[in-house]
């Protein structure tokens, strides 16, 4: 177990060196466990050793994203196969997941047969329910309209919406719609309008998960990988101990921590995307057979309550 | 493709493609010059690494400018005061909209925002 906090001026648990640690794992499968305000991050290759129990929380959930169904390019002509790889993955967990969030990008092209064949392919998932939030290949040519109907049913406007799990407040956003030429990702004003009025009768000890396709974050804004209100939605999240955002989009996994606030994105299931600024453009990232695996992945996420402890794992098909 | 080519190689041929002289020195390309111009002319915009190509072109009233998506991910032509539209364009897809107004014509990609650009129509 490798406690990595040496430095601790804001007395926040959390120092720059420990933080960037736990980043330069996070790509190869690393444990992040806020325990108490405190970051620690452990290599997967301890977790196996680590008394199984204890990494229990007290609610499990899986998150995929950016599964592109439909997409059919280098590197991967086969993204199907590389879902049922993840559900497979998911399918063996210790703890099997209460559910599975998918943060978007569902399809590559909104088409209907696409949808047809992720909603086919996901049923083999051994989970209760599958939430869902838009990205923005599944919103192309009907603002949305296929997919709200498809898994928008009892969401609001653009199909956000809140539900509670175990004591935990979760909240999926929807930042594809609606975009202005120059700008990034954007939630609208009737959406944060409802967010506000969402969390207000909250209790500041009550955990919140927010789950949007775009980070909610400026990762690279050049690329478009941030959310232009996403400070005026933040706003409203300040005075909560613990606040998980969970994104996709950037197919890749990349994590800070502001505050009381932990940000993650999860890898993509379909194709990798390169690091911020390394390649002309955003693009999928053509990458050799053999190395695609491990570039591809999902996100494994535990709470365990009265500790306020969030455990988020990532792990690629390849581990 | 051969299509395409052709029409690429008219776009040349009409064209005076250079640097311009302002300051962000975008990529212009002047598709028709005043006497050259006739009304059945065609432009091509390539859509490329997530990039409009030409940037800014600027064309003679009644052109055609053709769009064409070279990028593994799909895009959008829209004009950002509602003047025209595309769909969704996969890979190899094309959009196609005549300028009859002289004007600034403004313009994105609404799945990737940061992806502006313009037609000027002389």
């Amino acid at each position: 177990m490798g406690k990595i906090i040496t430095e601790n001026l804001n007395n926040d648990g959390v120092d720059r060196r420990g933080f960037l640690k736990c980043m330069a794992w996070a790509g190869t499968g690393t444990l992040c466990l806020i325990q108490g305000g405190i970051l620690k991050s452990f290599a997967l290759s301890e977790v196996a050793n680590m008394d199984q129990s204890k990494m229990k929380g007290d609610l499990s959930f899986v998150q995929i994203s950016d599964s592109h169904i439909g997409f059919d390019k280098a590197a991967n002509p086969d993204v199907t196969a590389t879902l049922r790889e993840a559900i497979a993955k998911i399918n063996g967990l210790n703890q099997p997941p209460a559910f599975v969030l998918h943060t978007g990008d569902l399809s590559h092209l909104s088409k209907e047969s696409e949808f047809d064949t992720l909603d086919q392919t996901l049923k083999s998932i051994h989970t209760e329910k599958i939430f869902y939030v838009p990205g923005e290949h599944d919103v192309l040519n009907d603002n949305g309209e296929q997919y709200r109907e498809r898994y928008g049913k009892g969401s609001l406007g653009d199909g956000w919406y809140s539900f509670d799990q175990k004591g935990v407040h979760f909240i999926g956003l929807v930042n594809v719609m609606n975009l202005k030429a120059g700008g990034l990702g954007s939630l609208g004003k009737e959406q944060l309008e409802w967010l506000e009025h969402d969390v207000k009768s909250l209790k500041s000890s009550s955990p919140i998960v927010v789950f949007a396709h775009i980070p909610l974050w400026s990762i690279y804004p050049e690329w478009g990988w941030g959310t232009d209100d996403s400070a005026q939605a933040l706003s409203y999240l300040k005075r909560f101990g613990t606040v998980s955002v969970l994104n996709g989009h950037i197919h890749q996994v990349m994590q800070k921590v502001e505050g009381n606030v932990t940000f993650h994105t999860a890898m993509s299931t379909a194709f990798p995307q390169p690091q911020p600024g390394t390649a002309p453009s955003p693009g999928p990232m053509k990458v050799p057979t053999d190395k695609l695996r491990g570039l591809l992945g999902l996100t494994n996420v535990n709470f365990v309550r009265g500790k306020h402890t969030l455990a988020v794992v990532d792990s690629t098909l390849q581990e | 493709m051969r299509k395409i080519s052709k029409l690429m190689v008219a776009a040349a041929m009409l064209g005076v493609f250079g640097w311009t002289s302002a300051s962000n020195a975008r990529f212009v390309a002047s598709a028709a010059t005043a006497q050259g111009a006739t009304k059945s002319q065609e432009v091509v915009v390539k859509i490329d690494n997530f990039s409009f190509m030409p940037h800014d072109i600027m064309v003679a009233a009644g052109t055609t400018v053709i769009w064409v998506n070279n990028d593994d991910i799909p895009h959008t032509v829209v004009s950002t005061s509602d003047v025209f539209k595309s769909k969704a364009l996969d890979t190899d897809d094309k959009f196609s909209f005549k300028f009859d107004k002289p004007g600034t014509y403004e313009y994105f990609c609404s799945i990737h925002p940061k992806m502006t650009a313009k037609v000027i129509v002389q």
